[in-house]
């Protein structure tokens, strides 16, 4: 059975404004009338570390989504896409933004970073649909690449079980109103890119 | 009302909503959210909301407003309850007057801890009643429950939240905040506050006689709750509860469900449960606190019982739990096989880069360890504290890292306990006022010959920027007299004292020199704004470039770590991460890095 109408496993880099997603869904969950759980990464991991939030939308158990559970794998970042492939359930969706943001390891010259097909081929075999876009590069066309977060948000829209509309209304509640011109059209951008 | 927050933001709206006068904490993850929410409502909700200068500074105040009848929380992380364990443990004889609410936020996993600590513990230790919320409502519901618990009982109450609670979101029905009580007074009455040995006596017996009364009073709750479906059951508490609820509910399995809340734990509800089943799974994250219950009183009621658990390997001793780890256990408890976790081959993740969390794009810290280690060389001892600073590990210069304020400390026995090398000993600004002060005084006092170094950004930077003495206001914004740490490094007895500005780098390393040659105990107070701070309040610094044909490629910047610095192969590139401290400008041989006209 069931325990969750949808579950969502947003990943990134600290700092990319995961949290704000979370916050965006919770809000239309509520106004939608739906129960709704998160998880957030706070502390020590946010420095320029690796972050994993869940949102279980639909559910009224603990927030936490088991490996292997999740219906969309939401990545901000291609390679921490990968990292956290495990927690897709068979029938999972990968959002995932093509651009990547380089660890310190890489950076130092500790490790190299893989390309974008290394990463998604793999991705392909554990996920039932992979969609990849370049939000970052779509956030800037709509007016700021501090957008990539709503550009993932509008591209992960269809997989939740809220209206559009109230996905609006909740990020127009959410973010600052001289920014919700450069939002909205994010939100857009990164819809039209997954139909 | 329902509202989507966090599990924090729950337990702060609670604590309005119990009319409490008196908030006060020190900031550690995961328990900083609750004093951060508050601070700036005080003013308007008439509420004293303080950041004190250590957990024990925090306990105390809390006591005191306790005292004069106005309800008090005090909030910390699971190690802060090491540091108040002093006034904690005899609070519980003395009593509180207003309600008093103890809030320990439990780490398993470690995701922000130097260890995975049960605070549930404590409260046995100490005879307090503990609550252990699931989720953000139950963190909020048991917040409100702990403050008329505690003046029914007259002791104080602790609430034991988790990561997973205080940092999950959720609808959370709140009410609307009560006001304070008026008219607060200490009333003189030493048998009941003066802990002298002639009262501590029949206080401890009064403190026993209270348990049972506590047990009863809790046994109601409906957070021990049960469903009986079989002869087979979990019994589980706090967060695990809800995984095993969502387990059971997920396998649509025939299982009886015991959900723990609230401590001391219910003898006749575990009883009564225990007579139900002839097998049973008891499932907790950290120490097996419910299992060992489970066990004595399985010996009254049902011996013949069967108790799974962590003795006997089903559920884990260390980490966290999730609701897959859960399902796991009841489904091997009961025969049948585990739900394969997908996981990803090890060679597929080999093409992964780490990425560990690190020091922010023109931190100081990474300035002041570059400094120190040119001055004080590989082979110094470099004794390290809790802090963002403790992420320096990779640079060589953070040998060891024990609890709040060791550094200092630890640092004086290594030398006391007969090593020869240089010792310089780091902390941070809030560290060294929380408990780096009397290491200091200690040091200066027992003729330690080291340097300490203070890492001073001017503000609490890893739980996420709470302001301390240093910072020139308080938590709820009221300017206060900004202390200077030289000043009281003087005063404590340290011989050489010395402030240098990392981001002058040359000088700082002269300055680390002077401090490493002093015969006795030297200060170096390396002073920057935290960089995180600049950015908030509006500093700019113009960005830096490599210039391609002065590189040479010797990747002197690129070891220096900072993550706006990369390498293309042939020369180094400065992305737009830059925060423009112009230290790489500093360290490299060639001359390359210039400031972005």
């Amino acid at each position: 059975m069931r325990t969750s109408e949808c579950d969502v496993v947003v990943v990134g880099v600290g700092g990319q404004g995961v949290i704000l997603i979370s916050e965006i869904i919770g809000r239309a969950a509520m106004l939608a009338g739906l129960s709704v759980r998160g998880v957030e990464t706070h502390g020590m991991a946010q420095r320029g570390g690796s972050v994993l939030n869940h949102i279980r939308v639909g559910c009224s158990y603990s927030a936490m989504i088991s490996p292997g559970s999740a219906d969309v794998l939401l990545a901000m970042e291609p390679a921490e896409a990968l990292r956290y492939a495990h927690y897709l359930s068979p029938e999972g969706v990968a959002l995932v933004n093509t651009r990547p943001v380089m660890p310190v390891t890489v950076t130092t010259g500790q490790a190299s970073y893989p390309s974008i097909e290394e990463i998604l081929a793999p991705l392909r075999e554990v996920a039932c649909e992979v969609k990849a876009m370049d939000a970052t590069g779509l956030a800037a066309k709509a007016g700021s690449p501090q957008a990539t977060n709503v550009v993932m948000l509008g591209a992960l829209a269809g997989y939740l079980p809220i209206e559009e509309a109230t996905l609006l209304q909740a990020l127009s509640e959410t973010v600052p109103a001289r920014f919700l011109e450069i939002n909205r059209k994010a939100f857009e951008l990164g819809k039209i890119e997954v139909e | 009302m329902r509202e989507y927050l966090l599990g924090n933001v729950a337990i702060a709206k609670g604590i309005l909503e119990a009319g409490a006068g008196v908030v006060s904490g020190y900031p550690g993850t995961p328990s900083s959210e609750i004093v951060d929410y508050l601070a700036p409502l005080a003013r308007e909700q008439g509420v004293h909301v303080e950041w004190s200068v250590n957990e024990k500074v925090a306990m105390e105040v809390a006591i005191g407003a306790s005292w004069t009848g106005t309800r008090s929380a005090v909030t910390m992380k699971h190690v802060g309850l090491n540091v108040a364990a002093d006034p904690f443990m005899t609070l519980a004889y003395l009593g509180v007057g207003g309600g008093m609410v103890v809030i320990s936020a439990d780490d398993p996993y470690c995701h922000s801890s130097q260890n995975e600590q049960d605070s549930r513990r404590y409260a046995a230790f100490a005879r307090v009643p503990c609550l252990d919320p699931a989720d953000p409502q139950e963190a909020r519901d048991m917040t409100l429950r702990a403050f008329a618990l505690s003046e029914e009982f007259g002791v104080p109450v602790m609430l034991r939240p988790t990561t997973r609670v205080s940092h999950a979101r959720a609808d959370v029905l709140v009410g609307t905040p009560t006001e304070r009580l008026a008219g607060p007074q200490f009333e003189k009455n030493p048998a009941r506050r003066v802990a002298l040995p002639v009262h501590a006596r029949p206080l401890h017996v009064e403190l026993l006689n209270k348990q049972a009364g506590i047990e009863a009073a809790l046994e109601k709750e409906a957070w021990n709750r049960s469903v009986v479906r079989s002869e087979v059951g979990v019994i589980a508490s706090g967060i695990s509860g809800l995984y095993a609820e969502e387990a059971i509910a997920g396998m649509e399995a025939e299982v009886s469900l015991l959900r723990i809340g609230t401590y001391p734990i219910s003898r006749k509800v575990v009883g009564d449960f225990l007579e139900k089943v002839s097998r049973v799974l008891v499932v907790e994250e950290m120490d097996p606190v419910v299992e060992e219950f489970v066990e004595m009183v399985a010996k009254e009621r049902n011996p013949d019982v069967e108790i799974l658990g962590k003795r006997s390997g089903h559920v884990p001793g260390v980490g966290e739990l999730d609701p897959l780890t859960v399902r796991d256990a009841i489904a091997k408890m009961m025969g049948l096989p585990p739900r394969a976790a997908p996981t990803m081959s090890p060679q597929v993740l080999s093409i992964l880069p780490p990425r560990p969390p690190a020091l922010c794009p023109g931190c100081s810290h990474r300035a002041t360890y570059y400094a120190m280690r040119k001055a004080f060389g590989k082979d110094a001892v470099y004794p390290n504290d809790i802090g963002c600073y403790t992420m320096g590990v990779g640079m060589g210069t953070v040998d060891t890292c024990l609890c709040m304020g060791a550094s200092i400390t630890v640092g004086a026995g290594i030398r006391f306990g007969g090593e020869e090398r240089p010792i310089c000993a780091v902390l941070g600004d809030s560290t060294f006022l929380h408990s780096g002060l009397t290491g200091l005084l200690n040091a200066a006092y027992n003729g330690a010959r080291m340097t300490v170094a203070i890492l001073d950004n001017s503000i609490t930077a890893m739980t996420g920027h709470q302001p301390h003495p240093g910072a020139g206001r308080t938590a709820s914004g009221e300017p206060s007299p900004p202390i200077h740490l030289e000043d009281i490094c003087r005063s404590l007895g340290a011989g050489l004292i010395e402030t240098a500005d990392p981001y002058d780098l040359d000088s700082t390393i002269e300055t680390f020199k002077r401090a490493r040659d002093h015969p006795g105990l030297s200060v170096v107070v390396a002073k920057r704004a935290c960089v995180i701070s600049d950015i908030r309040s509006g500093v700019r610094r113009p960005r830096l470039k490599v210039d391609e044909e002065k590189c040479g490629g010797c990747k002197v910047c690129v070891k220096f770590g900072c993550p706006a610095i990369e390498f293309d192969g042939k020369v180094a590139k400065i992305n737009a991460l830059c925060s423009g401290c112009g230290v790489c400008a500093a360290i490299c041989p060639q001359q390359a890095i210039e400031v972005v006209k």
